[in-house]
């Protein structure tokens, strides 16, 4: 059973697709992170993927590398972006995702960290440098918390490691639209839609498009072969600008996208 | 014993990189498996390293080092007379011939002190592949002379200015060219670090120091050595130099860590005398970093050994002691140069000078009729600004 799983189907057997922000927690100061998670949850995202800095996020773009280097100037850290969601846990009604390199939860203690993170309403975590091969490391403890470990599949995943991967995630799968790093682009490669299929093929946990989705057009477009999609950079950016019309309609978008 | 089970050395190792990068390291992997029995291959690679880089390189009877110092007898395994200056050329050449097996014509690479650099430049021009090496912005100051060598070989080198703009950051945007060019680039990496299978392939192609000096030492003494030292920054002369003779008991590895201003001061760069277990750039390793995991920047007046981690094969070395590690200081690497410069008429590189200091210091507590080898992993020439400054000289 995941909450995470279920929160997107819920969404999808409406007819909609789900939607989630990833947002970098410390950037403009953690005391923003309360009111930008509400926000988000009642403009009716579908979960929060919540960034967690690190010195050195060689999956990151620009966008979300900069984003973690203001974070980290501000003090911020695991540990105290755990007890600050902690404090407003009671409020969430979305599954939260947290998204951190490998390093600060060997530091923190990987069974304190899942337990610790489950009281927080982190039901999902993504960990960009830690590939399925390597993940006895945690796996066992998220288990215990019933946190889900999410799988991402690359474009360059072959068709057997695609199988493997797509069956072993849990909450949903992580689907990398293109070769590289985080952050906004203008094209994706056109057979997208043919991996897309595949990767559906395998299982029915949820798949999700990430990497490089930034307009409302690119919400609709990959909505209408996967779940859902998961927007990155460009609320990164548009959260430091206080834009929240942009976020609005990337939101929207995705209620709308499965007309297409 | 060294284990290469799934890519581990003991609990040490691994390959903790995003998915993207997988199937190219399986590829990598399989490719390596394929070369390394592949006679063809080898002769390739013999030719270039025998016509090209002038190998063997000498081991070298150091007298007056031997004398000055009152203990063991000192020999330097000369890497420093290597076409392009240090050991470095060994491992780039041979990754150089790799991606052609592979059928990648783009490399990327990292370089700290620029060493690895001008290697991969160097062997990239030579068999005709297209380059870009990843420098950090503050080594790019201290290493001039080696970013124009690089571009003079018609390499594209980028300044890093993120984080401490050092070689970790260089590092860190390689990876992440190479995750965004997957299809046709290889990442030859620098040193025994990163993911599986970089760390054997590394040190492998490294090896002929050791295999060299292993055979040298017996026909110009009959016996091995009493001990081997060799600096080590992310560990790639020195696993060389130590892997044909792990099995060897009697003869004692020592590598040395750079202490920077001091380990007591925080600004070093001695992962296993100074840091904790941790995951960076592909491997689990020793790592200097703070309580939440966060990568501390790694301090030495050799930008060469300026990393916060170290090997995963030299982790499990020390963790199951068969290697000692010691270190050194800034200070002290230059007493180094200064020794060797006047008892030999050898201009260490600053990387090397750390192995020169210890090794000094070891002899002393040996007897005469002992043997020390040092690994002399490279040359001066690259350094003469900084340690021109660091004397108070107005060279620079």
């Amino acid at each position: 059973m995941s909450l995470l799983k279920d929160a997107i189907l819920s969404v999808t057997a409406q007819g909609h697709k789900a939607f989630v922000p990833y947002i970098m927690a410390g950037d403009g100061g953690l005391d923003k992170l309360q009111s930008t998670i509400l926000k988000l949850q009642q403009l009716g995202v579908t979960a929060i993927e919540v960034g967690i800095p690190f010195t050195d996020p060689v999956a990151d773009g620009p966008t979300i590398e900069r984003a973690g280097e203001r974070a980290l100037a501000n003090g911020t850290t695991l540990r105290n972006v755990l007890e600050t969601l902690s404090s407003f846990a009671d409020e969430l009604t979305v599954p939260l995702v947290a998204m951190t390199y490998l390093n600060p939860i060997l530091a923190y203690g990987t069974e304190k960290f899942a337990q610790d993170a489950k009281a927080c309403g982190i039901r999902g975590v993504i960990i960009p440098d830690m590939p399925l091969e390597e993940s006895e490391i945690v796996h066992p403890a998220l288990k215990d918390a019933s946190i889900d470990l999410i799988q991402l599949v690359s474009l360059t995943s072959t068709p057997e490691r695609i199988e493997r991967l797509t069956k072993r995630s849990e909450g949903f799968i992580y689907a990398v639209t293109v070769n590289g790093i985080t952050g906004a682009r203008s094209s994706f490669a056109l057979e997208l839609d043919e991996h897309f299929k595949k990767i559906q093929t395998y299982t029915d946990t949820p798949v999700l498009a990430g990497f490089g989705i930034s307009t409302p057009d690119h919400v609709k477009n990959f909505g209408a072969f996967c779940s859902g999609v998961i927007v990155g950079s460009k609320i990164v950016d548009s959260l430091a600008l206080n834009d929240w019309t942009t976020i609005e309609d990337l939101v929207k978008a995705s209620k709308t996208a499965a007309m297409k | 014993m060294t284990t290469e089970l799934k890519g581990r050395f003991g609990r040490f190792g691994g390959q903790f990189v995003p998915e993207t990068l997988m199937t190219a390291l399986q590829e990598l992997n399989a490719a390596y498996d394929k070369v390394k029995s592949d006679e063809s291959f080898q002769d390739e690679l013999r030719y270039y390293l025998k016509n090209y880089v002038g190998r063997q390189t000498p081991l070298y009877f150091a007298e007056r080092l031997t004398e000055y110092c009152g203990g063991a007898k000192i020999y330097l395994k000369r890497e420093d007379l290597n076409h392009t200056g240090a050991h470095k050329i060994n491992n780039a050449l041979g990754q150089a011939l790799l991606a052609k097996r592979m059928g990648k014509n783009k490399i990327v690479a990292e370089t700290g002190a620029g060493q690895h650099g001008v290697a991969t430049a160097t062997a990239c021009a030579l068999l005709n592949l297209e380059c870009i090496v990843y420098m950090g912005a503050e080594d790019v100051k201290r290493q001039a002379l080696n970013v124009f060598r690089m571009e003079l070989l018609g390499t594209k080198v980028v300044a890093v200015d993120k984080g401490s703009a050092t070689l970790k950051d260089a590092v860190n945007e390689a990876l992440r060219h190479w995750v965004t060019n997957i299809e046709d680039t290889h990442y030859i990496l620098g040193s025994a670090m990163g993911p599986h299978p970089f760390p054997t392939i590394v040190r492998d192609f490294q090896r002929v120091i050791g295999d060299e000096t292993r055979k040298q030492i017996l026909q110009l003494e009959n016996r091995l050595p009493n001990a081997v030292v060799a600096c080590v920054g992310g560990g790639s002369n020195s696993i060389g130099m130590f892997y044909p003779f792990v099995e060897d008991e009697g003869v004692a590895l020592y590598g040395v860590e750079a202490a920077g201003k001091g380990i007591e001061t925080g600004m070093h760069a001695a992962a296993i005398q100074g840091g904790q277990t941790g995951v960076l750039h592909g491997a689990f390793m020793y790592l200097l970093q703070d309580d939440n995991g966060f990568v501390q920047e790694a301090h030495s007046i050799s930008a060469g050994l300026d990393y916060p981690g170290v090997g995963p094969e030299h982790c499990h070395l020390h963790e199951i002691g068969r290697a000692s590690y010691g270190t050194v200081s800034d200070e002290e690497a230059l007493e180094g140069v200064k020794l060797l410069c006047r008892t030999e008429g050898i201009l260490p590189a600053l990387e090397s000078a750390h192995a020169i200091y210890f090794a000094a210091n070891l002899a002393k507590t040996m007897a005469p009729e002992d043997i020390l080898v040092i690994c002399l992993s490279g040359r001066g020439d690259k350094d003469v600004h900084t340690i021109s400054a660091a004397l108070g000289g107005d060279f620079a």
